[in-house]
This record gives structure tokens, sequence and C-alpha cells, in this order.
């Protein structure tokens, strides 16, 4: 290499370097900043793309129909993370300041979810995870930033196992069952352990835990062993590409499919389809009804996808679509909360943590946001940032997924002392006080 | 013409050994120092200090580790993220470990609960090193692949080491030394920079002292080595010590500084591959190549992810991040193929062809 070359390079390098430094663009007034993690790579893409697709329509809906929040124009940036913990964190950190501020961060990643609730919590930027992420989170005076909205994890555990004891007929027959646990071996999949272990106490069913090793994908060996086990049903945790491949593995060992339950994040057709006649019967938990007969959808299609945008056409009505879809509105409620509290249009995120905390999703509200029929009521407070919420039990017919269940809701008694526990022994680690709620 | 050494005697063997014994050097190290505490803290944003710098002098100290063992003395490992792990993992149990005497109760401090898990990893590398006498090159990377697993899998398993945390993910305690919080991103930065510093400085004395060249002598011909009066045994295993000492460092100040909390997965082969790249890129055997290692394996995709947006190329991310993969792959294959002795040895040549210019012989 002649010195040429290499000054050349070195040029090259201190020019490359530049955009690392570049500043954030000027922000115009009255917008409203909504950054998205997205992953549509990687092994979570399926899981990836319809959610970050139902994001980006609903917010075009909104600037497109409404122009904006009233008024304020909805300002949607993605950013590609991949499902990676560190790529996750690096895009909250290039995305927080820009547009005059982010408002509220959605990151469909447990892993992230962990690493930003304590930098939520500093920058003053709540953290949406709805139906994922910690359980304990749910204690808004632990948590002040953080919005596990809807029955978490460990409720959602505890109303699967009420739908199995519907199944046999009383909860007392389920005493003696086996219950095989697949799930996906990182935070998120671990999760639903300490509850179901608390449950097996209780109710007196065998639990046996399968760890499957992230991503998912090789699963073999884990089901040689539960065909020994011959579990009675079956409970999984999983997510992205591991879901079809354990829908597959249960066909091939011949399990009864209607006892195979999937937790909400194991029953979208990105998982059913690909396993082709195998997942027929196939059951799994969700909070979010699929279908695109609803008005919100019907918006989005009108205002959308007639005009040739949009982001993915295929995705309309799927379930993790609509979910993604659910999960907009209830910011966008959030956010309508805040600007009538506060009285200014382009709300801070410190102002739409009172929103997320003050909004109430009744009959009335679903029916004003077009989204009747689609979720749960839900009306979070300070302390409670879950705010009620139920889920229903959906199974495939080999051409969508049918509601199945009542509602269900889940057993409280086991889920709050769980709950507050651990979020008291995550203050004790943390040094940290208690936000007070009065 | 502005590099060169004329005029420059050494009179004594104090100047002669020093670790940079050219005048430009220590300017060169003297201004980028000067940048690295204080230009960077003043004037970088948020964004580059805590999602860039932070994660990038981190990972840099984990590959001087990997560097020490594989570079300087020529053991393979693949168990680099399961030593980080460690660290991580002790430094969460030294710190939520209370200590009651009488009626005092506290903590241990900061700074030593890290450099105690650096020990704790030493002392784990040490026991997946003992192989290394037996095994070598490929086998033994086999072996610490073994660590790897085993280490996680571990963690994983095993509820005492995160508290019993219901998803077995750790949350770090606050960054708190002789009642200083270190909270900001700048200040964060500050306290990982210390480290590197200051452990960056003792690597490079490490590998020029007694110690160092046995591990060299080691790694070139090992029964050689043996019959000119090193002993293989003790050589081999203060290269794993000193080496997991480093990743466990890296490892405690991953989890308590840049993520906050962790868990195992973070840790993963993943890690332990991307470190072993940053090694082979930055170059086998060299300090400074860990660091321009780390910024090419880790810097590199997160810029080529920045730019379609900065020049205005509106295109998905999905897109955005195939492309990254694209380019990332093709520059390592072309850096490979341009200089197979890592990035480092590119600075060495321009060093050279700086001392000649401008009349090259």
């Amino acid at each position: 290499m002649s010195l040429k070359k290499f000054v050349l390079g070195a040029l090259g390098a201190a020019v490359l370097a530049a955009p690392f430094t570049a500043p954030a663009p000027a922000f115009a007034e009255d917008t409203l900043y909504l950054p998205k993690l997205v992953y549509r790579t990687g092994p979570f893409a399926p899981g990836g793309i319809p959610t970050a697709n139902g994001a980006a329509d609903y917010w075009a809906m909104i600037n497109e129909r409404d122009g904006g929040v009233n008024g304020a124009r909805v300002i949607h940036e993605e950013c590609e993370f991949g499902y990676n913990t560190d790529r996750g964190v690096e895009c909250y950190e290039r995305t927080k300041g820009n547009n005059g501020g982010a408002l509220i961060y959605q990151p469909y990643s447990t892993g992230v979810t962990y690493a930003l609730a304590d930098r939520t919590r500093t920058d003053k930027i709540p953290l949406l995870t709805m139906g994922y992420g910690r359980a304990d989170a749910g204690i808004g005076t632990a948590f002040p930033y953080v919005f596990p909205l809807m029955t978490n994890y460990w409720g959602q555990a505890t109303g699967i196992l009420k739908y199995i004891g519907q199944q046999e007929g009383g909860m007392d027959n389920v005493k003696g069952k086996t219950v095989a646990l697949v799930y996906l071996d990182i935070a998120y999949g671990k999760e639903s352990i300490p509850i179901m272990e608390t449950l097996s106490e209780k109710f007196g069913f065998n639990l046996k835990k399968y760890p499957v090793v992230f991503p998912g994908i090789e699963q073999k060996a884990t089901w040689l062993q539960i065909r020994r086990a011959k579990p009675d049903y079956i409970v999984m945790w999983g997510w992205g590409a591991m879901n079809a491949a354990a829908i597959k593995e249960a066909a091939k060992i011949r399990f009864p499919a209607e006892n195979f339950i999937g937790n909400w994040w194991a029953g979208a057709e990105q998982d059913t389809i690909p396993a082709g006649d195998a997942a027929v019967g196939y059951k799994s938990a969700t909070f979010s009804a699929a279908g695109t007969e609803f008005p919100v959808i019907q918006d989005i299609m009108k205002h959308v996808y007639d005009k040739g945008n949009g982001a993915g056409k295929e995705n309309v009505g799927q379930v993790l679509y609509n979910r993604s879809v659910l999960t907009q509105v209830f910011i966008h409620a959030g956010i309508l909360a805040a600007q009538e509290k506060f009285g200014v249009k382009a709300i801070t995120s410190e102002q739409l943590r009172w929103g997320m905390e003050n909004l109430k999703m009744d009959a009335a509200m679903a029916e004003k946001m077009g989204v009747a029929g689609m979720g749960p009521e839900i009306s979070p407070t300070c302390s409670d940032h879950v705010g009620g919420g139920s889920f229903r039990i959906q199974q495939w017919d080999g051409k969508k997924w049918n509601i199945v269940s009542d509602e269900l809701t889940p057993m409280d008694d086991l889920v709050l002392p769980a709950m507050k526990k651990s979020a008291e022994s995550y203050l004790k680690e943390k040094g940290l006080d208690a936000v007070s709620c009065s | 013409m502005f590099y060169r050494e004329a005029g420059q005697f050494k009179s004594s063997y104090k100047e002669d050994q020093a670790v940079f014994p050219i005048l430009q050097d220590r300017i060169g190290i003297g201004i980028i120092l000067l940048i690295a505490f204080v230009g960077i803290p003043l004037f970088g944003g948020e964004y580059f200090i805590s999602a860039i710098m932070t994660p990038f002098l981190i990972l840099a100290l984990a590959a001087i580790g990997l560097n020490i063992l594989t570079g300087y003395a020529g053991q393979i490992s693949l168990g680099t993220g399961g030593f980080m792990a460690v660290g991580a993992f002790a430094a969460y149990k030294f710190a939520t470990f209370t200590i009651t005497v009488g009626g005092f109760e506290g903590t241990m401090p900061l700074v030593l609960t890290i450099l105690l898990s650096g020990l704790v990893a030493a002392l784990v590398g040490i026991m997946f090193g003992i192989p290394s006498l037996r095994i070598k090159g490929f086998y033994l990377a086999v072996a610490t692949l073994a660590a790897q697993f085993f280490l996680e899998w571990l963690f994983v398993k095993v509820g005492w080491f995160t508290n019993y945390s219901p998803s077995g993910v750790i949350t770090a305690p606050p960054l708190v030394v002789l009642g200083y919080e270190f909270n900001t991103a700048a200040e964060k930065y500050i306290f990982t920079l210390v480290f590197v510093a200051v452990l960056a400085l003792a690597a490079k004395n490490l590998v020029r002292s007694h110690i160092g060249r046995g591990w060299m002598a080691i790694r070139d011909m090992d029964i050689a080595a043996e019959i000119i009066g090193f002993k293989p045994l003790q050589t081999k295993l203060s290269a794993f010590a000193v080496s997991s000492f480093f990743c466990g460092v890296a490892g405690a100040l991953w989890a308590f500084v840049h993520l906050g909390t962790v868990e195992p997965e973070a840790f993963g082969i993943n890690r332990s591959f991307a470190i072993l790249f940053m090694v082979i890129i930055g170059g086998m055997g060299s300090i400074l190549g860990s660091f321009i290692g780390a910024g090419f394996i880790m810097l590199l995709p997160i810029f080529l992810n920045n730019v379609p947006p900065m020049v205005g190329w509106d295109i998905g991310v999905d897109m955005v991040a195939h492309l990254e993969f694209m380019v990332f792959g093709v520059l390592i294959i072309f850096f490979l193929i341009v200089e197979p002795h890592g990035l480092a040895r590119l600075w060495t040549i321009g060093k050279e062809k700086l001392r000649t210019w401008p009349f090259p012989y």
C-alpha cells in the first residue's frame, strides 16, 4: 500500500466519521414524535414485520384523515434493531432526542425492555410494553415510566390455566394432569416460569419445563423429551420462527393440537400458515381480535392503501397487525388525555406519562377510536400500570383464527402479590424509592 | 518529515525501555487521551457518548483480553462471552451482598466490586485453561467453546446467580463511588474510560515484560520455549488468568455501566465470535489492534446503518439493514485480503512509510 493510498484512506475515514456527529434536524412546531424500534430482519422478523406495519399504517392514517392528533402532526420514524438488545439500546439513544424529543417507546422485545427500563426513568420517557416485558412493571410506583398495559405474562399464565380448567370441567380436575411448558430460553420465555410453578403447587398439576434454545429453530431434542413425558396440555411461550417449528414438531409426535395452547406471542398467521395442516386446531391466547371489519382497519385501507401508500397489504387484519394498531390506539388515547389536561398540542413525554396513566378505554372510547370489540377495556392509574384487561383463546381452523373462549381474567390473588414482591426487590437492589401517587 | 526519529537519542535504559520511546508517539497518545478524557465528554452528543463510545470502549477491553490469550499466547478461545458473563454475574453478586457488622450495614465499594469480579473471572479462566496444556489450536477452541456454553447455561439454570429473579435478568445497582453517583452519559463514559485506559496501559506493559515474552515464546513454538526455560503450564495458565480478568471486568462494565440490566443471552456465543473477529481483523498480538478491531466490528455496522438516512436516501429500514450486512461483509473480506495481519498492521506500515516520506526508497 503506497503512502498516497494510505493518506487518502485516512481522509476517507475522517469523512465517513462525520455522520456520527451530524446534528438532529430542526423540529417544526406542533408535532408529535413517535419513534418505533422495529425488527424487519433477523430471526424474529416474521413477528416484527406485521407489528411494524400496523404502527406505520395507523399513524399514516391519522395524519391523512385527521391531520394528526388534534392538529399536531405525528412523525413516525422506524429504527431497525434486528431483535438485538445492544442495537435496540443504540436505536433508543439515536432517536430519543430527535424532532423535539421522543414521546414513547414500544420495543416489542423483552431484552430491550429490560435494558430501557432504567434509561427511560432517567430520561422521563414512557415505555409501553403492551402484553410483554417485565411482569412486575405493572406496579406504577416502582416503575413510573413503564406501562405493561393489559394482562401481563403472569396474568396470562393464570388465565390460560383457567381455560385448561374449563376444558377439564373445573379447576379440581386439573389435579394430577401434566402440563408441559415449552419456552424460548431467554428472559422473555423464562418470565412465565415462576407463576407456572406457583400454579402447579396450588392446583396440583405436574409442570414440566422444556427450554428451547434461542432463536428456536432447532427443537428436535426438546420434542423427543415431550413425547416421552406424554403431557395432557402443552403451553408455549414462543416468538418468531420458533412457533411454526414447534407446531410442526407437535404434529409429528401426534400431540392433539387442541390441547396445545400458545401465549399471545405464539398465535398469529405467521406461526400457523408456515406450519400448514399441522396447525389446524392449534390454540393460542390473544388480546386483540383479527379481521378487517373494524372501523379503524377500514379507515387504514381507505386513507392509506387506497392512496397507494401503506407498509404491507398482506398483513392488514392479521393478529399481530391488529395488535400493533390497538397499541397505537392506546397511545393515541394517552396523547388525547394529555393534550386535554395540559392544554397543549405538542405534549412532552412527561405529559404523556400522565396521559397514559389516565386514559380510559371503555366501550364509548373504543367506539370513538374505531376499535370496538378489538380488545379489552382498560383503565390504568398511577399505581396500576396494567389497568385491568382480559384476553381470550383463539383457534386456527386452517384459514383464519376464531375466538373459542369467553373472556379470561387473571387470578389476581396470585399475580398481584408476586408482582409487588418482585417490584420491591427491584427497588431495593437499585436503591430507589417508590414514587408517590398521591 | 514530521514522523522522523532523527535526533532523538536515548541516554539511559529507562528512556530506551519507555512504552512510547518516540516523541511523536507520546504527543499522539497525549492528544488522543486529551480528546478521550476532555473533548468527547465536553463536546460529544449524548447519543455518541452513551451508544457509541461507551460500548466501544468496553468491547475494546474485552478484545484486549482475548488478544492477550489468542494474539500473544496463541491459545485460541471461543469462551470470551462466558468469561464476560462470569464478570457480570460475579459483580452483581458482590454488589448485592450486604455486609452487616454491628450497627454498620453496607455494600462493597463499586470499584472493588468490579475488580473482584475480574478476579473471579480469572479463576474461572484458569479452570478452563487447564486443558490447554494437552490440547492446542482448534481442539482448544472447542474446549473453550464448552466454557462458553457451560457458563451461559449455569447462569440461566441456577437462580442463585440472579438472586432468583423471575426472568434470569440481573439489574445493576447505581454507580456510586465514594458517595459520588455516576449518572449522566458523560459520567458513565469517564468511569468506563478510566478502567479501560488503566487496564490497556497495564496490558501494554504486561506484554513487554518477562511474562509477556513468555506468552509469545509459547505462541511461536512451545517446545522451544520450554527448552529456554518457560514453564508451559504456568505461562499458559497466566495467559488464561489475565485474559479472563480483562474479559470479566469488561463483562461487569457491560452489565453495570452500559446496559444497566443484563440477561445471560447478552453474553452468548455471538458475543464470543464478535470479539474473536475484533482480534483477527484488528490485529493479533496488538493492543492498538484491539481498539481498531472493536471499532470496526462494533461501530462500522452502526455507521453503515446511519448513512442512508443521513444522506437523505429514503429506503425502508429493512433494506438499510440488509445493505449494512452486505457492505460490512464485503469490507471484512476486503480488509482481510489487503492486510491479513489486521488493521493494526496498516498503521505500522503507515508509520514506516511516514519515516521515509517524501523520499521513499
